[in-house]
């Protein structure tokens, strides 16, 4: 009896996890979306007059202003676009190359195996800013191009996490009765060896998202972002540094939003792969 | 009854464990006396290690409480309540009172230290010796256990040693500080029969020497057969019957003895019978027992016709131990020159003991492997001179099963998909309607029900796993079905349903069955013809009776004697058996010596003595 009680209370608290993940995740995205409706030129009037207002100091900026007397809360809002566009965009393209390399070189080793890894060895070995700099002297900066950059540095982490996975999987038995069967390779790899990877790849992939979101004002400081006066929450809370002491809030708001949309991911991440796994034995 | 000797060293009384809400074990009753053995009996989840672990007090990391009982241990200090000691008196008395030994001894021993340092490691603690006595001591303990060369392997890593060696190591750690109790969990299950054997008479041996009472944990009724002095028999948390095991096996009282006793296949029972039989079984229901099925005999074997599989001069070899400069230095010879047919409705079973390279042949006729050379014929058609599509279709005429029905099911897959894979894969039937009529009907006829295809396979108990991996191998309308020890994860009464599974399948659709397996007793019911396996080599092929009422190469005789058979009134000797299996791991260019086969009587070879 106790057990299924256990179960149901198991149950509620992973349907919790859900919701709050989506509203969470789903709030901040919508109001990054329509951004542009709310605050109609993104914040960027400059008002020397109302500089560094306290948040609710007046009703006009809820989240203060900061020191050329922008409003902080229209500027968190705006500054979405570009950092969620890197977090999401750069791990998505990682996660998509670096899963399909290491299933493929897990799981026909030989030759594009070494190669593979021989190419992720290169790779980790490289410093990462010293990657950034060479890769922002020869094809210079922009949304893209940093995406891009963000990619070619991080797939390396997924390819060898699912190429460990691979190489545990591949010779249990119910691989070997799906070829013993005769299953096509393809469908060994994304139906039978996918699935039974997933885990750990949602995990890192939300930790990673939150990384990205960070990195993305370290390279815009480097010269690889966008235009450096377009908000974005790395930036903004790099640039409310140095009034941290007097002005808290024009670095704690665009903090919280990152906050708060890894906590949504995380949850949701923490969702999706206990729901993908029937026995429920990761979670407990 | 007062005689010091007789007195139980170990008294079990009303013990009941619980994890959480879960009772497990309920109200259990025992006692041993020094130099008897008792054996705990029972399947899967009857509670017989939660036991052995509660002794220990191991139990209690998992989970466990007690709500009531006692666990009297009579040291030589008095008596002592092992449930209400401290853990910390309880470190005391476990390795040095009390000792345990477990069913897989590569998990029970610690890789990174060698065997000497390990079994010093409880003379030191228990016994406050100095590391180089305790050394000493080590090496006399490994040669009581008749290690070849203890004193070399004191300095050996655990993945040095071969199984049965290990198994060995870990008794002589048990045997360290003279326990007065020697607990065995499943110690031989994971082992091969010879091996078996020797382990068994060693511990029977040591407990005459030093007089320890030994509690037996076991499925293997055989083993308990020869082993035990006392059994108990649990079933469900319960102690369903206790006694002597002359009188137990000779007269069951309780209706799961019963069941137990009746499903458990006797090697030798068949003597006489020229084809394999299916037998009633009985099954517990509600507690009562009740028979099913009728006794019938299996003439399928289609002699008539050209055989269905003809493996011809086969050899499969692995290359391993690169050299510095990549090359290969040693090879496993798992397959040398092997040669044999099955026909339409035919079970031949290949047995052999681990390394014998039973499970390549399976795995290379079914085309995981790779053959070195020779030639497989399925049909009449030859595998080397097939395209990718007849290849292809050849994985649907062929099906595999394997021993772990759990982990050959993906665990992420609804079983409905599982078994529908092959009829998808195969293009067998193209409308999802049809494919899902099929599948309810594949799992109807193993005996589950058609709503089971919505259910994940760790919803399933052990037995059910098979039948689905059954459903599975059927699902592409197969002629050979090759099952590798496809019974020996399931408890007997299981196996037994399983067996008969197997047969009627048999005779319905006249499958083929190439049939894998250590088992010698069930090899004897279901087989029309056997072929013994030695060091990747025939040492023996011929009808069922030939081979096991009249065998005649040396390894199949010791290989049957090393059975352990269900009647406790045998009595048997294990003199012969002696010595390790030999490693099919050759250096390059050190070919084995192909053994020449002699036809004894008409389908019966024998392989000249090696």
């Amino acid at each position: 009896m106790s057990a299924t009680t256990t179960k149901a209370r198991f149950e509620r608290y992973k349907n919790l996890e859900f919701i709050l993940g989506a509203l969470l995740t789903g709030g901040i995205c919508l109001l990054v979306v329509f951004s542009d409706l709310l605050f109609p030129g993104g914040g960027e009037k400059i008002d020397l007059s109302a500089r560094l207002l306290a948040p609710f100091a007046s009703m006009d900026h809820p989240f203060g202003t900061d020191p050329l007397g922008r409003d902080v809360m229209a500027r968190v809002i705006a500054g979405g676009k570009i950092s969620l566009q890197v977090g999401l965009l750069s791990v998505a393209g990682a996660v998509v190359i670096g899963v399909s390399m290491g299933l493929i070189s897990g799981y026909y080793r030989g030759f594009w195996d070494m190669v593979v890894m021989r190419f992720a060895d290169v790779q980790l070995a490289l410093p990462f800013i010293l990657l950034a700099i060479t890769f922002i002297a020869i094809v210079g900066g922009g949304l893209t191009n940093m995406i891009i950059l963000l990619i070619i540095s991080q797939w390396v982490q997924y390819a060898r996490l699912v190429r460990g996975s691979v190489l545990a999987l591949r010779d249990r038995e119910f691989i070997q009765s799906a070829r013993a069967i005769g299953v096509k390779d393809i469908n060994i790899l994304f139906r039978h060896l996918l699935p039974n990877l997933i885990g750990p790849v949602i995990v890192l992939m939300t930790l990673n998202v939150a990384n990205n979101i960070l990195l993305e004002s370290s390279l815009t400081f480097l010269g690889l972002g966008v235009d450096p006066l377009t908000p974005s929450w790395g930036g903004i809370l790099a640039d409310g540094r140095t009034y941290l002491q007097n002005a808290w809030w024009v670095s704690v708001f665009p903090g919280l939003a990152i906050l708060v949309t890894v906590l949504g991911l995380n949850l949701l991440g923490d969702w999706l792969r206990d729901s993908l796994d029937p026995t429920g034995r990761t979670s407990r | 009854m007062t005689d010091i000797l007789s007195a139980p060293i170990l008294t079990v009384e009303d013990l009941s464990v619980e994890f959480g809400a879960t009772r497990v074990i309920e109200n259990l009753n025992f006692s041993v006396a020094p130099g008897k053995t008792l054996a705990i009996v029972g399947e899967s989840g009857s509670g017989k290690s939660v036991t052995s672990l509660s002794i220990m007090r191991l139990a209690e990391t998992m989970g466990a409480s007690y709500p009531s009982g006692k666990i009297i241990f009579s040291g030589p200090d008095g008596e002592t309540d092992l449930l209400s000691a401290s853990q910390k008196q309880m470190r005391a008395i476990r390795g040095k009172d009390i000792a345990m030994i477990f069913q897989e001894p590569m998990m029970s021993l610690n890789p990174v230290f060698t065997i000497g340092d390990q079994i010093a490691e409880s003379l030191i603690l228990h016994e406050g010796m100095r590391k180089a006595d305790a050394l000493i001591e080590g090496k006399r303990l490994l040669e009581m256990v008749r290690l070849p060369d203890a004193g070399e392997l004191l300095a050996r890593y655990p993945h040095q040693l071969s199984g049965g060696m290990r198994q060995r190591v870990m008794i002589a750690m048990a045997m360290a500080c003279r326990p007065k109790v020697l607990i065995a969990d499943e110690p031989t299950t994971a082992l091969d029969v010879t091996i078996q054997a020797q382990i068994l008479t060693i511990i029977r041996d040591l407990q005459e020497e030093l007089g320890m009472a030994v509690i037996f944990i076991t499925h293997d009724m055989g083993v308990v057969a020869e082993i035990a002095d006392d059994v108990v028999v649990m079933w469900k948390g319960k102690k369903v019957e206790q006694g002597p095991v002359k009188e137990l096996f000779a007269n069951p009282q309780h209706p799961y003895t019963q069941t137990l006793l009746s499903s458990v296949p006797k090697l030798g029972s068949m003597a006489g019978e020229p084809f394999p039989k299916r037998f009633p079984i009985m099954l517990m229901e509600g507690g009562v027992p009740r028979l099913v099925g009728s006794e019938h005999i299996q003439n399928t074997a289609r002699y008539d016709e050209a055989p269905l599989l003809s493996v011809r001069d086969l050899v499969t070899r692995f290359d391993i131990k690169k050299g510095f400069f990549g090359g290969v230095t040693h090879r496993v010879h798992a397959a040398e020159n092997v040669s044999f047919d099955i026909y339409r409705g035919e079970t031949l079973a290949l047995v052999g003991e681990s390394g014998s390279g039973k499970s390549t042949i399976g795995r290379t006729i079914q085309q995981l492997q790779r053959a070195t050379s020779g030639n497989i014929t399925f049909d009449g058609r030859s595998l080397s001179s097939m395209n990718r599509s007849d290849q292809q279709r050849l994985r649907q005429e062929i099906q595999y099963i394997f021993q772990d029905p759990f982990a050959s099911l993906d665990p992420r897959k609804k079983i409905g998909f599982s078994i529908a894979e092959p009829i998808r894969t195969h293009h067998l039937i193209n409308s999802e309607k049809q494919i899902r009529i099929r599948v309810d009907q594949l799992l109807e006829r193993v005996g589950l029900t058609s709503e089971h295809a919505n259910r994940y396979p760790h919803e399933f108990s052990g037995g059910q796993r098979q039948r689905i991996c059954i459903a599975r191998a059927l699902a592409s309308n197969p002629k050979l079905i090759i099952a590798d020890e496809a019974l020996s994860a399931l408890d007997v009464s299981i196996q037994a349903q399983i067996i008969n599974l197997f047969m009627e399948l048999q005779e319905e659709q006249g499958l083929a069955y190439l049939f894998i397996s250590h088992d010698m007793a069930v090899v004897e019911q279901m087989s029309h013809r056997v072929a013994v396996l030695y060091l990747g080599q025939i040492a023996e092929l011929g009808t069922r009776q030939q081979v096991l009422e009249t065998p005649t190469h040396a390894y199949t005789q010791r290989l049957l004697s090393a059975v352990p058979v269900a009647d406790p009134t045998l009595v048997r000797n294990h003199a012969m058996l002696k010595g390790e299996i030999p490693s099919p791991i050759r250096r390059v260019g050190d070919e084995p010596a192909i053994l020449n086969r002699q036809e004894i009587a008409p389908g019966h070879f024998v392989a000249q003595a090696c």
